[in-house]
């Protein structure tokens, strides 16, 4: 009898895990929202570039064109094994036959048109807080892109963590990381925010980890150690960064810091990206970074 | 012989430089006068920077030689700057990656394409800012091109 309710118990346990665990797709509201957004390219082209999907998603040595093509094949090294970027152009073996709805549920919820989690190498946390209106043009957008018949790469990735319903588990404990509040009515500062957070995904790499993957919301843009070994990615809070308005605007324009040295590493692309926003855009990040609380460096940072 | 306007520009557009903190008299040649090439590139485009900044006034006489400069090193034959063995993971004090050994035509490719911005740039530098300005990007771009495949990250 005892052993009986344990195993039940046991049982539910597992239920509950198991459900806990399972993919949740965005909401009716937010699919409401996206199917009677207008999609507008010109709008989707700035979100696409804003977004940095090229800098991943291009062949491993192609270069970034106007009109990128989607290819796929860039390997991510990681602690879990190593991804692969998979074809995203409009064709068979990217997300040609996708809709909208489902488009949006990958960016945003991490969910795949069958059901399955993605893995976090996608940045979708940071996508997630986009707005519908950008997600319904950068998928009208990237419609118009290049077709490339390059099949997907299967990821090298060893147990537990090729078992994509573990990831669960970690969806649930870093959803939403979230960035110190900024004015909220300062338009300006509003959008810095959003390109920064949502968009350009800034966090992702300048945000230090906890051991399990999750971005430390206390020690924000200040900093993490480089994923590709050698050196620390910089703190970008005001603590660690001085230069001026205008250094900061060339920088992102031009790549070029305040001694005349070009950006390197991922950086550099992540400029690519925004030498092609609009000016206000560009201005509007830079205003952020002026906002946001100074994090100093910790004693252990070199 | 510069004249005491562009000299007394250049004091300023340069004080407070950076400067590189390796003891270069160390280096192997090779990979001294390769940096110095860099610091050149450096040294020339910051004039332009600054003044495409706003942070010195537009001076056109400067701008046409800070741009000439720029293009005549761009232009010079590299080939012997990099010779074979002389990447960050072999040598000491380089930053190098053995990525250009494996990929020379490509890592030539995007030292030509830094002679043609900085030749683009030279044409129009001294005309006006906006000339100025609007060039200055696609040599930032090339600068970063090579950099991105080629230099190991901080
Ligand atoms: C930091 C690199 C990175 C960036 C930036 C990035 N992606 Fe990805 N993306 C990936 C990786 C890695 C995967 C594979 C995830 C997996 O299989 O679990 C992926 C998967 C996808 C998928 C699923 C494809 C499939 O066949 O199931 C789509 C769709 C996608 N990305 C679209 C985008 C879009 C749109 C953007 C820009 C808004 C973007 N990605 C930005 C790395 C990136
Ligand atoms: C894919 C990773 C990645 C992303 C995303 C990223 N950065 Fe960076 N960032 C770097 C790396 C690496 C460096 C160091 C570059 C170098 O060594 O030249 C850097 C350098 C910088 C610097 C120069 C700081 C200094 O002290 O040298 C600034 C400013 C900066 N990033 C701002 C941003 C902003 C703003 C965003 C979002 C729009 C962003 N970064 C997104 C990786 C990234
Ligand atoms: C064709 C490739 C290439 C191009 C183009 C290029 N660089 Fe470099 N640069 C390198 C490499 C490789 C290194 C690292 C050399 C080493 O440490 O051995 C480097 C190093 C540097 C350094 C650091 C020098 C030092 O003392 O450590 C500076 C500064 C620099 N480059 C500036 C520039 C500027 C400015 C431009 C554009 C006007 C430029 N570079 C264009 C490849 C390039």
């Amino acid at each position: 009898m005892l052993k009986r309710s344990l195993a039940a118990v046991a049982l539910l346990g597992a239920g509950a895990a198991w459900w806990l665990t399972a993919p949740t797709p965005l909401s009716h509201a937010t699919e409401t929202a996206l199917v009677t957004a207008p999609a507008d390219h010109i709008q989707g082209e700035q979100v696409f570039w804003a977004a940095g999907c090229a800098s991943c998603h291009v062949a491993p040595d192609a270069e970034e064109g106007d009109a990128p093509l989607l290819a796929g094949g860039q390997a991510f090294a990681s602690d879990f094994g190593t991804f692969y970027a998979p074809n995203i152009s409009p064709s068979e073996q990217g997300i040609g036959g996708w809709t909208l709805l489902e488009f949006a549920n990958a960016v945003q919820a991490g969910v795949s048109p069958d059901g399955a989690h993605y893995y976090p190498a996608f940045p979708y946390t940071a996508y997630a807080k986009a707005t519908p209106a950008d997600i319904a043009a950068l998928y009208a957008f990237m419609q118009t892109l290049p077709l490339d018949a390059t099949p997907s790469k299967a990821h090298d990735v060893g147990f537990p963590f090729n078992l994509r319903r573990s990831l669960g588990g970690w969806k649930l404990l870093f959803g939403a990381p979230t960035g110190p509040a900024v004015t909220a009515d300062d338009p300006v500062l509003q959008r810095g925010a959003y390109l920064t957070e949502a968009l350009a995904h800034c966090t992702e790499c300048h945000t230090e980890r906890n051991a399990l993957g999750g971005l430390n919301s206390d020690r924000w843009l200040a900093g993490a150690p480089n994923p590709n070994g050698k050196g620390r990615i910089p703190n970008i809070t005001p603590a660690g960064l001085d230069w001026s308005d205008i250094d900061l605007m060339a920088y992102f324009t031009t790549g070029l810091t305040p001694d005349y040295d070009s950006a390197g590493g991922h950086m550099a692309s992540v400029v690519q990206n925004l030498a092609r926003l609009s000016e206000e855009d560009r201005m509007a990040i830079v205003d952020y970074l002026k906002a946001i609380p100074a994090v100093a460096d910790q004693p252990s940072d070199p | 012989m510069l004249k005491p306007a562009i000299a007394a520009a250049l004091t300023f557009a340069t004080a407070g430089f950076a400067v590189a903190d390796t003891d270069h008299s160390k280096l192997p040649p090779e990979i001294q006068a390769r940096h110095g090439l860099m610091a050149n590139y450096a040294i020339n485009l910051g004039v332009l920077g600054d003044m495409a900044k706003g942070k010195t006034d537009y001076n056109a006489e400067l701008a046409a030689l800070a741009s000439a400069n720029l293009a005549a090193f761009a232009s010079t034959d590299q080939s012997l700057l990099w010779p074979e063995g002389s990447d960050a993971m072999t040598a000491d004090g380089s930053r190098a990656l053995p990525k250009i050994w494996e990929d020379r035509a490509d890592f030539d490719a995007k030292s030509d394409d830094l002679a043609t911005a900085a030749t683009a740039l030279a044409a129009v530098a001294g005309t006006d800012l906006a000339g100025l300005q609007s060039a200055m990007g696609g040599v930032g771009g090339a600068c970063g091109a090579c950099h991105k495949v080629y230099r190991e990250p901080k």
